[in-house]
């Protein structure tokens, strides 16, 4: 009502300039409840998420403990330029633009796109696979405790799971070993050797995680009507025919949504895990930037260091989840936002 | 779905391969369970001879009598019962009522809000940091930090506040008729309704909270505050790293083996006595809320 008679007069719009004020004051009295339940949330949303952003800053910074954040001198790219080996100055000179960067840095990055997309490739279809699966069980009780039991490694912490892995594995205790010696062969040192690491990881991630994830896709089926099928039985169509023509194509909006979750999460691998699995020997092939930020930052206290690394990382994320959306957007017509 | 007879033969293999296969994905997920119980109840001698498979060889419960007697084990243990119980109702505590409050269209700035939530859900400032935040906030080997400074998650508050969305106006007009307020209408109506998405979100910090661990061993160097997790990881950390190590320590009635394998079931007995009871209660909550959006 205010803004409908603004513009017309000085004196009115003065009117409705108060009349504006006290109908923020009027609002606030009556729902002051709402705003009292809302404070505490987001207080604890500034001090806990958003003030940590002020704080990425020293990736450009010196930053020294006894300076603190604000008073630590400004540095620009060096971080960038150290990690990456890019001398910007170098830039129309004839001195050499890449210098080679940080060793570490570059293998870790290379080991987390490895990972997260042998992850995606390998990992991404199971659930769904699961999901289409369990829906074609029609014996309930058969179902219901398969689910159960699948769901299950999800709610265990993966310091358990990467304990279970390494006695797994291990070359004196492990099954795997044990089996591998009724053929005759010898015990191989699993964890320790680089080219076994990855396919140890990915293969318990998905162990660990496709059972859970497939609920999601559960839920999309039941979403699915029944008189499509209905139509397709009257058309003698198959079970397995309306589980690629019906199912998977009812449940595909939630595939890609999925998806651009997943690779928005891309290179946040699960790094928990890999501390827990990892040790020097297998660094070439399991060291990702997460871990290398833990060791960098938290180990040897190098913030400003590790805090720029992970801004990289943040940002390729960052980039990587927007390119997804965009391209689902443009053939899909489903996006997240 | 329709009745079996009207199957053709095709659909019926179709559906044993299927059982089939569900059947050894099954297995394969819990056989790593029964063998880790298997190894935790075996001999020192017999685990790291490699003979056990599937049951208990030269069955004793000496790795359990071993981590039982050790004091840190229960330090820890009941550490992760505080960091989960004090945890999850911290959590919900700031959840149920920001959930609400953001849920209500006659909140100003509700988009705004919104928006506020769901961007911590895409970027966050990164470990660094996050650690020199808790840092700078004396938040350092602290309970209270590590109970605190976890307790919003944005999907938790945005499942939670879809579910809220999705009550019908009716309800709460009734209520507001009797003469409720908003923390009324929000105990009163929305809570029980809720039941299920709260026990869901519930269940999510509570998992996550008895799970968490980087966290935990970043922020507590005080031995006396650490959870299980932590503890469980220094006693693999020292089992993995020497392969020489193990076979020196080796001892007729248990190993090291046998007991990170008895701390690892004793780890997990809480979660299989709880996960029964609230299974129905994710699925549902997860049908309800997640897919949404």
């Amino acid at each position: 009502m205010a803004q409908t008679q603004s513009g017309t007069a000085p004196a009115k719009s003065q009117f409705a300039q108060r009349s504006r004020a006290t109908k923020i004051k009027d609002h606030l009295r009556n729902e002051w409840r709402l705003y009292a339940m809302l404070l505490p949330t987001i207080v604890w949303l500034i001090v806990f998420l958003y003030k940590p952003m002020y704080g990425l800053q020293i990736a450009f910074k010196d930053y020294s403990i006894f300076r603190g954040i604000a008073n630590s001198p400004w540095i620009g790219l060096e971080h960038f330029e150290n990690l990456l080996g890019f001398d910007w100055s170098a830039l129309g000179t004839d001195d050499p633009f890449w210098t080679g960067g940080n060793e570490q840095f570059l293998r870790a990055l290379r080991n987390t796109i490895y990972i997260s997309l042998y992850s995606l490739l390998i990992g991404f279809p199971v659930p769904i696979l699961l999901a289409l699966m369990f829906n074609e069980v029609l014996n309930q009780s058969f179902k219901r405790t398969a689910q159960t039991i699948v769901y299950l490694p999800h709610f265990i912490s993966s310091v358990i799971i990467a304990g279970i892995v390494i006695t797994t594995f291990s070359p004196s205790v492990g099954i795997v070993n044990t089996v591998l010696g009724w053929f005759g062969a010898d015990p191989i040192y699993f964890l320790t050797r680089p080219e076994w690491f990855r396919p140890i990881f990915i293969g318990t991630t998905i162990w660990q995680e496709a059972g859970f994830q497939s609920i999601v896709y559960l839920a999309a089926i039941a979403g699915v009507s029944p008189t499509l099928y209905e139509s397709a039985v009257v058309d003698g169509a198959s079970r397995w025919q309306m589980m690629w023509k019906i199912t998977l194509p009812s449940i595909l909006p939630t595939i890609i949504i999925m998806l651009i979750i997943r690779i928005g999460n891309m290179l946040e691998v699960s790094f928990e895990m890999i501390i827990v699995l990892y040790q020097p020997a297998t660094y070439e092939t399991a060291d990702v930037v997460n871990t290398f930020i833990y060791r960098q930052g938290l180990q040897s206290g190098q913030y400003d260091f590790a805090a720029a690394a992970g801004l990289f990382n943040a940002v390729v994320a960052f980039v990587l989840v927007m390119s997804a959306n965009a391209i689902s957007k443009r053939f899909s017509r489903t996006s997240l936002w | 779905m329709a009745n079996m007879n009207l199957y053709s033969r095709g659909d019926k293999t179709f559906v044993i391969i299927n059982m089939v296969l569900i059947g050894i994905f099954t297995l394969s997920t819990l056989y790593p369970f029964i063998y880790i119980t298997a190894i935790s109840l075996s001999s020192g001698f017999a685990a790291t001879a490699g003979t056990v498979v599937l049951t208990p060889v030269e069955t004793t419960v000496e790795a359990y009598r071993y981590i039982l007697g050790d004091s840190k084990f229960w330090i820890s243990y009941g550490n992760t019962f505080i960091y989960t119980i004090g945890g999850t109702l911290v959590s919900l505590a700031f959840l149920i009522p920001g959930a609400y409050a953001l849920s209500r269209p006659q909140l100003f700035g509700r988009r705004f809000w919104n928006l506020m939530v769901a961007f911590t859900m895409w970027f966050n400032a990164g470990l660094i940091p996050f650690f020199l935040n808790m840092r700078d906030l004396g938040l350092l080997d602290s309970y209270f930090g590590i109970i605190i400074g976890f307790a919003v998650n944005g999907f938790n508050l945005i499942l939670l506040r879809n579910f809220f969305e999705g009550v019908p106006d009716s309800f709460e007009e009734a209520a507001r008729m009797d003469g409720a307020n908003d923390f009324q209408v929000l105990w009163k109506v929305y809570v029980p309704l809720a039941k299920p998405a709260i026990a869901t979100v519930a269940l999510f910090c509570m998992v996550a909270r008895w799970n968490g661990f980087f966290w935990a061993m970043v922020l507590l160097q005080d031995e006396n505050k650490i959870p299980l997790q932590v503890y469980l990881r220094h006693t693999i950390a020292t089992l993995s790293d020497d392969p020489e190590f193990t076979a020196t320590q080796l001892n007729a009635s248990y190993s090291f083996e046998t007991v990170s394998a008895a701390i690892i079931v004793c780890s997990i007995i809480p979660v299989l006595i709880i996960y029964p009871f609230i299974q129905k209660y994710f699925e549902k909550g997860i049908l309800l809320g997640g897919v949404k959006e």
